[in-house]
């Protein structure tokens, strides 16, 4: 049977790990590599890179971190912030990524989706999409870290993603991230229900129980958590004991 | 020392692999020269050769055709010459006869069946499953003994990631299954030729497990 996956992220500016509460407000507080390292060991299941001023700075260290974490890791590596041109891909795979994470680019031409996936393949094409709840049940998409409101229903946004070749979403609430409430449950269930492809589940995450619910309420395929592992409140094996205790299915002891 | 090619015809994350690969040689103590290459002489010279793969059936076909030579030398290298050979991902499912994604693309005819897309069966509580297959599943190796798995354990997970999988003619060439809604072929063996589904250049332990034991393969 197929496992949930657990995903830790590590926001990075400058090649350094930061988290940001709601974007704002960053902390300094490590070496992406070693705690890369850490995580591969404590059993996570993927990482995750999130680039998170990538599309103001200077890029260029992050291929450093990628390339010298792609060689003590032996996990599926995900990276995004910034993913733009078929170029930027290449360069993030050639590094070490194995999937790459698309935002912004792809509100801002849809068709860049699908000429990812038909260049690199649909394994490798996430898409991030960032969501707010605009009221009445309905979620929209935003842009710039929950700054710019696009007008796409989230819903037939991702469906849309997934058509054009996204081999799964990456869905973030932008009113929960860094709150430490959990997801927002009906967000995460209409995007998982909606699409065909897998949901990583994010934002919100404060306790192990949010972690459960994400998938068992919000239908998520995996989760990602950012805080809670990186500031050491829980780690990974015990999120992941947790979990299936909570009778889901986990990778566990190997 | 011995050398180990790892084709490079455009395909995905060659660098996760070659690195995988040189872990596993260091790890095992063989003397290994890893080569990332579409270099024919060097693929000729090989003592062992890895073809990855990610993506599309018939773009790997055509980015295989697209290094001219290379087809004949691989069936020269592998079918006449019997070098060791691991297929990986897509790269296994080039061995079979035929791959049916979007149309229908001819493989290598190496193994006994075909690349079909994945239709596994709903979840128990009647959602659809999800498509691609994309995560860690244990293997189930049952009784097959066969050196590459040496070590390897049923309900190791392999971490996988595909929306086609091989069907294979008969259980003869299947060397190991995961279930996903179904049987999904994870891995194939013939001769001197071994493929995985899954990635083991992305399955930690296990992996570098399967991919040392390939470095020290003599069939």
């Amino acid at each position: 049977m197929l496992k949930v996956r657990v995903i830790p992220c590590l926001d990075v500016k400058d090649g350094r790990v930061v988290k940001g509460v709601n974007f704002v407000d960053l902390v300094d507080a490590g070496d992406p590599v070693e705690q890369a390292k850490l995580y591969d060991a404590e059993g996570a299941d993927e990482l995750c890179f999130l680039d998170i001023t990538a599309s103001h700075e200077d890029r260029d260290t992050i291929f450093d971190v990628i390339a010298r974490t792609a060689e003590q890791c032996f996990m599926p590596l995900t990276v995004g912030g910034g993913v733009r041109t078929v170029e930027d891909i290449r360069k993030l795979l050639l590094a070490g990524a194995d999937k790459v994470s698309i935002n912004t680019a792809a509100v801002t031409n849809p068709d860049f989706v699908r000429q990812a996936a038909l260049k690199f393949g649909s394994q490798c094409i996430t898409v991030a999409v960032d969501a707010k709840s605009v009221g009445g049940g309905r979620f929209e998409v935003f842009t710039h870290g929950g700054r710019n409101a696009t007008g796409l229903d989230a819903v037939a946004w991702a469906q849309q993603m997934a058509e054009y070749g996204a081999g799964e979403i990456l869905l973030t609430s932008m009113d929960r991230d860094g709150t430490k409430q959990g997801f927002d449950i009906p967000l995460t269930r209409a995007i998982s229900d909606a699409v065909p492809v897998p949901v990583i589940a994010s934002g919100g995450v404060g306790t192990l129980d949010h972690l459960v619910a994400g998938v068992r309420d919000g239908h998520a395929s995996a989760v990602l958590a950012a805080s809670i592992f990186h500031f050491g409140t829980y780690r990974i094996g015990e999120a992941k004991a947790a979990m299936a205790a909570a009778g889901l299915p986990m990778r566990q002891g190997d | 020392m011995q050398t180990i090619a790892i084709i490079d015809y455009g395909s995905g994350n060659l660098r996760s692999a070659a690195q995988a690969f040189e872990r596993s040689a260091r790890e095992s103590g063989a003397s290994a020269d890893i080569q990332v290459t579409d270099d024919l002489s060097v693929i000729a010279r090989a003592d062992r050769i890895v073809l990855p793969g990610v993506g599309a059936f018939a773009d790997c076909r055509a980015g295989v055709d697209r290094v001219e030579g290379l087809r004949d030398t691989l069936e020269e290298r592998v079918i006449r010459g019997a070098v060791p050979f691991l297929g990986i991902c897509v790269g296994m499912q080039l061995m079979a006869r035929a791959g049916f994604e979007h149309l229908t693309t001819e493989g290598f005819s190496w193994v006994d069946g075909e690349v079909h897309r994945i239709e596994p069966a709903a979840e128990d509580d009647g959602r659809p499953r999800k498509v691609p297959h994309m995560g860690w599943n244990p293997l189930a190796i049952g009784g097959v003994d066969h050196p590459v798995l040496a070590g390897l354990r049923d309900g190791d997970h392999a971490y996988f990631v595909h929306s086609y999988a091989m069907r294979l003619d008969s259980a003869d060439q299947k060397l190991a299954t995961a279930d996903y809604g179904g049987e999904i072929c994870a891995a194939v063996g013939r001769d001197n030729m071994v493929g995985t589904q899954f990635h083991p250049e992305k399955s930690q332990a296990t992996g570098l497990r399967l991919i040392a034991n390939f470095i020290g393969w003599t069939p």
